[in-house]
């Protein structure tokens, strides 16, 4: 297995990767080398959506992306969607909190990504808007009532 | 109550009856909430530690077979690997198993299914670990799989234990007695699996002492504990488990999955060991919900009333025990469904064979025999001419009614008022006609004018707790400082919100808002008992509860003697520590000022009412209590194609007393999204042995889009005996969800299925009425 040094722009720093193997998913690197377990492995084959996170802007699965191919894109994921101090955040993010969204929460920070994205995209979305732009995130605790109910909540929020 | 389908904020904190924000009976937010949604919590495969390796696993690709030789010099002599284990590395006791010791460590000779467990490696990287696992050479001589129970009930052994887990008989009433009217069927349930979304995962850490320490995402850390202590031959405080962050559960933590092979790697590398399953991997490294295969008859007068019900009930317990035995009674003891039955003959049989074990998933044995008996209900409504409903209105069990075992059900058990109650939410909108929201969905294949509606209904319980007799605890301990209040349990957190519950207590018994829940662990802390059966809030709500009346009256003693007063003259309300009515003295101190830098501390063990065994005709007293929901579901199908779609899912529920409404309509729907599931989606698909569809790309659970609107409505009945009247509420949503969508669809199509899940051939391909 051959080494190689890159880095990575993660939440607007750059972030040094030594000594990492070429084959090495965009997922595995923020986890394991970067400190970033806010993703998820829930599948890593691009089904579950646990491991959404923005490459310049696109929501994207960072287990199908090679780490080293996502040099000199800027990534953003879950630790870095939200403001920086602790304990704050995001309009989503505390409506998934207050509506019941989380159950396990392994789901959870794949969810925030894809809500986040959708919102920016359409501030407005209908209901079967909502549901078809989170179909690609898997839940398995709460059949989805209580995401969709926290999705209206943060629209209505923002919307203020 | 009734619940809304998804608007708005429900459950905004407001105040207990006691003045406590955030109190029993409200919808409390989760103290693990913020964390979550901000991606800073800690699942167990979220966990690094200074000089880790990768631990990884091989795994038998057949399902039966003997082993000549292994082979793991290949896979030592790759750079960066630094030990590969086999059985004979074991120290202790070479097999565990949840309830019988059944189930090697490591296959050492022989075989039993395909994915069971042949060596462990550690390594600097996961890829040199996988790349180690290829190389380890393994000389099979392969024997022919054994996988239909009904010949392993007469074949060879499979096992030095036999092939027949369990045998369970009843006999109720008067065996001969029979009715005018029969219905008879055969109803088949496929290999669902739990699908957590949180693949298995650890890290242990070798400590000085020998022994070793272990995160772990589980449902009962006791257990897993002894089971490790045994097998590494180390004693049990030596071994160490806490709990770490769990991505769901369902049954399938309940047994131990990597928990011994990677305490013997980090034991033997003296390194500390990560594992985290692939998505195939915990596809085979779990147990899943038991196939099985169920016949029917029910006679009943011409009017309804059943008089009699035989049923064999045959469960696919796959190669090793894991909670098999315990699966046969549920499925036997609630064979017949929520009705009075006079006269029963029921035969439970849970078998070993060459595929993949099976054991826990929410329902445990209570949703294969609900898709069976509401299936014969139907049946029995169309023979009477009688409507399906009313037929089980008629029939409906109660309060002071008896089960097949002859208990009598001496707690509350609304199944009329849970059939009413559903039956009185309101039917879906007409909704506009996208393609989305027809069946197939993202397929886009599906014609308006082909698509025919139904509605189906169905209803089930089964008991919580466990049974039989078991000597059921949980420990729990509480300190109060300065209004401060820990809690700790070493209750599995899976999900659920048992953490949330234990807060909830805290402040309604000790009228504080600040409430901490302390790690889940063995070292400090005595067992908790699974998180399964629907028996956290009761057992150790019930233990978290009793602790902490210890610590208030501590408090209360101690406030009294400063004060000169009995303790009997005051109690605690709204956060203050007041004077009963009449009291001689006139007290009113916050509780968080009541005694400033004084600790109490308590810690007490929880039990629940004694149960009995069965005894040889499958009577007795074996349930704690029982709870029962019904649904009723409408559905689209496009039969040419034979693609379903769910449109809405009514159901009300006996939940005793809802302690967090928001978390019981979350426990609600999530059930019925693995209902929905197991109607129409899941299965685990098997060919010799072999698991198929080991990925999320081939075993498919329901999507948001997938998912119909759920209307809900609570029951709430206080359960006696119950810790605050409350039932478990897990488990209902997912035991009659199944049989509501399948009767649905058997309404739409006039197709008599008797299968789940249902497959598009078995709706396109069926002779159905034109
Ligand atoms: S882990 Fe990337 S989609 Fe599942
Ligand atoms: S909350 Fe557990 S998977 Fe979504």
């Amino acid at each position: 297995m051959t080494d190689t040094t890159y880095s990575l722009n993660v939440n607007g720093a750059d972030r040094p990767v030594a000594g990492a193997w070429l084959g090495e998913s965009l997922l595995h690197v923020l986890r394991e080398r970067l400190a970033l377990p806010g993703a998820k492995a829930g599948c890593e084959q691009g089904e579950c959506g646990s491991c959404s996170v923005l490459v310049d802007g696109v929501l994207t699965c960072a287990c199908l992306v090679l780490a080293a191919s996502a040099v000199g894109a800027s990534i953003i994921t879950v630790e870095g969607i939200g403001p920086a101090e602790r304990g704050e955040m995001t309009i989503v993010q505390e409506a998934f909190n207050d509506a019941g969204a989380v159950q396990c929460g392994f789901c959870t920070p794949g969810l925030i990504m894809a809500v986040h994205d959708l919102l920016d995209r359409h501030p407005d979305p209908s209901a079967l808007d909502v549901r078809e732009a989170i179909s690609g995130n898997l839940c398995r605790c709460t059949g989805y009532g209580r995401v969709l109910a926290a999705v209206e909540v943060a629209i209505e929020r923002s919307a203020r | 109550m009734t619940m809304a389908p998804p608007t708005g904020t429900p459950g905004t904190p407001g105040t207990t009856a006691r003045g406590v924000a955030g109190g029993l009976g409200e919808s409390a937010r989760r103290p693990d909430g913020g964390p979550k949604v901000r991606g800073e919590f800690a699942f167990a495969g979220d966990l690094w530690a200074d000089g880790m390796l990768w631990g990884a696993t091989l795994r038998s690709p057949h399902a039966a077979a003997r082993i000549r030789s292994i082979d793991v010099g290949p896979a030592l002599a790759i750079a960066g690997v630094a030990t590969v284990v086999t059985a004979a590395d074991v120290p202790g006791s070479a097999n565990y198993g949840l309830e019988e010791r059944d189930q090697p460590v490591f296959a050492a000779d022989v075989v039993r299914y395909a994915g069971e467990p042949i060596a462990a490696v550690a390594a600097d990287h996961p890829e040199t670990a996988r790349r180690a696992l290829a190389a380890i050479v393994v000389d099979y001589e392969l024997l022919p799989p054994v996988t239909d129970p009904e010949l392993a009930l007469t074949g060879e052994p499979l096992h030095p234990d036999g092939n027949v887990f369990r045998h369970l008989t009843i006999r109720h009433g008067d065996p001969t007695a029979r009715g005018p009217v029969v219905v008879e069927g055969t109803y088949e349930i496929g290999m669902q699996d739990q699908a957590f979304m949180g693949p298995e995962a650890g890290l242990a850490v070798p400590a000085e002492d020998g022994g070793v320490d272990l995160v772990v995402s589980t449902q009962w850390l006791h257990n897993d504990r002894d089971q490790v202590a045994e097998c590494l031959g180390l004693r049990p405080d030596q071994v160490r488990l806490t709990l770490g962050g769990v991505g769901g559960a369902f049954g399938a933590r309940e047994d131990v999955s990597l928990h011994v092979h990677i305490c013997l790697l980090a034991l033997r590398t003296g390194r500390p060991v990560k594992v985290v399953y692939s998505r195939e991997e915990s596809f085979l490294g779990h147990v899943h919900r038991h196939p099985a295969r169920i016949w029917m008859r029910h006679t009943a007068e011409p009017d309804g009333t059943i008089v009699s019900f035989e049923a064999r009930i045959v469960l696919d317990g796959g190669a090793y025990r894991s909670s098999s035995y315990h699966v046969v009674a549920n499925a036997s003891c609630f064979a017949a469904g929520p009705y009075r039955v006079p006269n029963a003959h029921v035969e439970g049989l849970g078998v070993r064979t060459n595929n993949p074990p099976c054991g826990a998933m929410r329902g445990f044995g209570a949703v294969q025999v609900c898709f069976a008996h509401e299936g014969q209900m139907d049946k029995l409504a169309a023979a009477c001419g009688i409507d399906p409903v009313e037929l089980r209105l008629h029939n409906a069990l109660d309060h002071g009614d008896h089960l097949l075992t002859g208990q009598r059900i001496d707690g509350t058990l609304p199944v009329a008022r849970v059939i009413r109650e559903t039956m009185a939410l309101p039917l879906p909108e007409p909704a506009a006609d996208e393609l989305l929201s027809r069946p197939g969905a993202a397929g886009r294949t599906t014609d308006a004018p082909h698509v025919r509606r139904g509605i189906g209904f169905a209803v089930g319980f089964k008991n919580l707790m466990y049974a039989e007799g078991y000597m059921d605890g949980s420990e729990a301990a509480c300190v109060l400082v300065d209004g401060l209040a820990t809690v700790q349990c070493a209750a599995a957190e899976v999900g659920q919100g048992f953490v949330t519950l234990a807060q909830q207590i805290a402040r309604t018994v000790l009228g504080v808002e600040r409430v901490l829940v302390a790690p889940a662990e063995t070292a400090s802390m005595g067992s908790a008992g699974s998180t399964s059966a629907s028996r956290q809030t009761w057992m150790s709500g019930g233990a978290v509860e009793q602790a902490c009346l210890a610590v208030r009256d501590q408090l209360l003693a101690h406030v009294a003697s400063t004060l000169g007063c009995a303790a009997a003259d005051l109690e605690i309300v709204g956060g203050a520590i007041r004077s009963v009515p009449g009291a001689a003295l006139d007290v009113d101190i916050a509780v968080e000022d009541a005694a400033p830098g004084v600790p109490f501390e308590a810690r007490r063990v929880f039990h629940h009412r004694v149960t009995l065994p069965l005894d040889a005709d499958g009577q007795g007293d074996a349930h704690v209590s029982m709870a029962c929901a019904a649904h009723r579901a409408v559905v689209d199908v496009d039969p040419e194609l034979g693609l379903v779609r769910v449109v809405q899912l009514a159901t009300a529920q006996d939940v005793g007393r809802a302690l967090n409404p928001l978390s019981v309509l979350g426990q609600i729907e999530g059930g019925c999204a693995q209902g929905v599931g197991l109607a129409t989606m899941e299965e685990l698909v098997l060919e010799a042995g072999k698991v198929r569809n080991a990925s999320f790309t081939d075993y498919l659970i329901p999507t948001a889009l997938d998912m119909p609107e759920v209307v809900t409505t609570l029951v709430e009945e206080p359960e006696p005996g119950a810790p605050f009247g409350a039932k478990g509420v897990g488990e209902p949503p997912v035991i009659s969800s199944t049989p509501a969508i399948v009767a649905a669809v058997r309404a739409a199509t006039g197709v008599d299925l008797t299968r789940v899940p249902i497959r598009p051939q078995d709706v396109a391909l069926a002779d159905r009425p034109r």
